[in-house]
């Protein structure tokens, strides 16, 4: 996993509550058996005017010119922020993956669907919290000027805005050391093996019934 | 001190290692896999040179790609047209084969979607933690399991260490008390809280449904409510062990037997919440004032009663709701002040993790049973859960009663919910579905979806448009 430190990046604004991650990536790019190439078909629906194939090429499909991240003045966004829940609804990793694989490093939102938000921390990608009214700020600061860009500390847990103003804000402390460091969580979890298989054994014990083959 | 909560107990029976900030290291019991969620976590095993940690716990069949007509099936893994939904399939065979994991394969009778094959072969069981890469394994938790869906890092983490790093969810009730009317099914009871506590509603907590409407109800009927937790944001649903859960596990492949079974039920009867647990919030409904339920928009809090209208923008409440109000009437075509039963369809779809099961099937055949399929409605599908779901309707004649009234009746897989197959709508059509989520092009580019329950989805299919079961 790519470490997170310090990223600086244009923002983007994603305005709308709720979205799903049907809408970050719809199912039929989901057939991919990768983990990259998903980025040209982030948002494909509301992207493009027509319907995207798995393994297609997308570089001659109409673009819709009113979706946000068609509009020049966005390009190369980096930041993406957005309104509650974001990333709904599925599972799918595949969210994340054409988030990270589109260029984003961190989302910026009210809330966030529990999976989603999980997710995003095992792929380098950044999800903060910030409350309703920060956020709408943003939405006008961003709206309000071109090439709007934020800097995200995450050792020092701040953004930083043109403006000089410092937003704080919470992540967890184990997710943050694994961003940080870019450490994948089974080589950690596997240093408490030990932990593993005594517990193990006494659930075998204690409960056999659990170890059944059908 | 004030006593647990199911899902106290069910966290704390589970922790393997607490850690000094917050976090806890819980041993998983069951992982189920499918092909659309668990390529890359097996590549991720390959490449770091690691090998599952307990073959046993792990169960997998594919269901996501599968098609579903008989001819398609016949020659299993090879008739998928689709080469892309074929390399899946295929992938998950292969990756079985060379890690040892049991599969129920496409030609297998034991195959269908992963959340109806966990408990009917037991491998669900009362007490177990079970995760699998998809949204909808909250259903095993109506079997007082501890049962959520994880993402692909996190399959390849429980393959790799049998454990996964969580940190403790908030505990919410909702109590159904009361008795359900004719027609009401855990499909209406689900749709009616997530109308009330909205898609984030249970962001953050374990939901547990309790009350003595739910203690009435059936395995099935709980599992689609747990099922759908998820879409009121709730990882985790939850329904407490009693005499139905033993019914439905006992005699199952995975279930235990003989002494063993003795040992379970005695462990299994401490599995319900005690009766001065404290949950951090309790959503009271009254089973009465539950009427039958009808998404109208593009998020399954977009939900109305059948005797109702589209809402009005008045009806928001607040600016974001109305926002989202306001592309949904230009995505689904209906207008505020529409009547329910003026909406009309195009495809009608009985299926998918939330309503696959027999009972499912019986309650819709029950309502097709000497009717016709609407001449204005282009395909009406009913796809059973698992290729046991099928042999089971097919031997209490429901099959007949559907093809007879005009359905096409299917082979088992998760099909148009989500229509990684061939089954999927055409754009601007409206499909009655008693699947889990009316997303904008879910069912398909330009699909409308309207969430029903099952025995609503058949009557819808025999009239045109919507009616009240009740009154069918």
């Amino acid at each position: 996993m790519k470490a997170f430190t310090v990223h600086t990046g244009i923002v983007a604004p994603m305005d709308r509550a709720n979205v799903d991650t049907d809408m970050i990536i719809p199912k039929q790019f989901l057939k991919s058996i990768k983990r990259s190439g998903f980025g040209p078909n982030l948002f494909d629906e509301l992207r493009y005017l027509d319907e995207g194939q798995p393994d297609a090429d997308n570089s001659g499909r109409p673009l819709n010119p009113d979706f946000v991240l068609n509009q020049p003045r966005y390009a190369g966004a980096s930041v993406l922020i957005a309104r509650e829940n974001f990333g709904c609804g599925s599972s799918r990793e595949h969210a994340p993956w054409a988030l990270e694989d589109f260029g984003f490093r961190v989302v910026i939102a009210p809330s966030y669907a529990d999976i989603f938000y999980n997710n995003c921390f095992k792929n380098g990608l950044l999800p903060i919290v910030l409350s309703e009214a920060v956020v709408d700020g943003l939405f006008k600061a961003v709206s309000g000027s071109e090439g709007y860009a934020l800097t995200i500390d995450l050792e020092k847990q701040l953004i930083l805005t043109p403006d000089d103003q410092d937003i704080p804000f919470e992540v967890d402390a184990f997710r943050k050391y694994c961003l940080l460091n870019g450490f994948d969580d089974i080589g950690l979890t596997l240093q408490d093996a030990d932990d593993i298989r005594q517990y193990e054994a006494a659930r075998r014990e204690s409960s056999p019934w659990l170890f059944n083959a059908g | 001190m004030a006593g647990k909560t199911l899902y106290d107990k069910l966290w704390q029976q589970h922790v393997v290692k607490e850690r000094d900030d917050g976090t806890a290291l819980i041993y998983i019991d069951r992982q189920l896999l499918h092909e659309v969620t668990s390529p890359q976590a097996f590549e991720g095993l390959r490449i770091a040179g690691r090998k599952p940690w307990r073959l046993d716990a792990n169960l997998a069949t594919p269901d996501h790609n599968v098609p579903t007509t008989a001819v398609e099936r016949e020659s299993g893994v090879d008739g998928i047209v689709d080469p892309v939904s074929k390399i899946q399939v295929v992938t998950l065979d292969s990756n079985c084969d060379e890690f040892g994991i049991t599969e129920f394969k496409m030609k297998d009778q034991r195959q269908g979607i992963v959340h109806v094959v966990g408990p009917e072969q037991g491998a669900t069981l009362p007490g177990m933690t079970v995760v699998c890469g998809d949204s909808h394994t909250a259903t095993h938790g109506a079997f007082a399991a501890l049962a959520h869906g994880i993402g692909t890092s996190e399959v390849e983490h429980v393959l790799a260490t049998q454990c996964l790093i969580q940190r403790k969810m908030k505990n919410l009730l909702i109590k159904v008390d009361g008795e359900l009317g004719k027609g009401i099914t855990g499909k209406d009871v689900v749709l009616h809280v997530i109308g009330i506590i909205g898609t984030a509603g249970g962001n953050g907590c374990a939901m547990e449904f309790g009350g003595s409407a739910i203690r009435s109800m059936s395995m099935e009927g709980r599992m689609t409510m747990c099922n759908m937790a998820i879409e009121a944001g709730a990882r985790v649903g939850m329904v407490a062990f009693d005499e139905i859960t033993a019914e439905y596990v006992k005699g199952r492949p995975y279930a235990p037997t003989a002494a063993q079974w003795d040992m379970a039920m005695a462990a299994w009867k401490d599995l319900v919440s005690d009766d001065d647990a404290v949950f951090d919030k309790v959503v009271e409904i009254r089973a009465e004032d539950i009427k039958p339920q009808v998404t109208w928009g593009t998020s399954p809090e977009m939900v109305t009663t059948i005797d109702a209208t589209v809402p009005t923008l008045d009806d928001a409440r607040d600016s974001a709701q109305r926002a989202g109000f306001e592309r949904a009437y230009d995505y689904m075509g209906l207008a505020a002040g529409q009547k329910i039963t003026d909406i009309k369809l195009d495809r009608v779809f009985i299926g998918s993790c939330t309503n696959s099961r027999i009972e499912d099937l019986r309650q819709a055949a029950d309502i097709a049973k000497g009717r016709q399929v609407a001449s204005s409605v282009m395909q009406a599908l009913v796809v059973p859960g698992s290729g046991l779901v099928k042999a089971q309707a097919e031997q209490e004649g429901l099959d007949k009663i559907f093809i007879e009234a005009g359905f096409e009746w299917r082979e088992p897989g998760c099909s148009m919910c989500l229509a990684m197959n061939a089954d999927k709508l055409g754009n601007g059509e409206h499909c009655a579905s008693t699947s889990n989520r009316n997303f904008e092009g879910r069912q398909g580019y330009g699909g409308r979806t309207h969430l029903v329950s099952p025995a609503m989805a058949a009557a819808a299919a025999v009239a045109g448009h919507f009616v009240d079961v009740r009154e069918f």
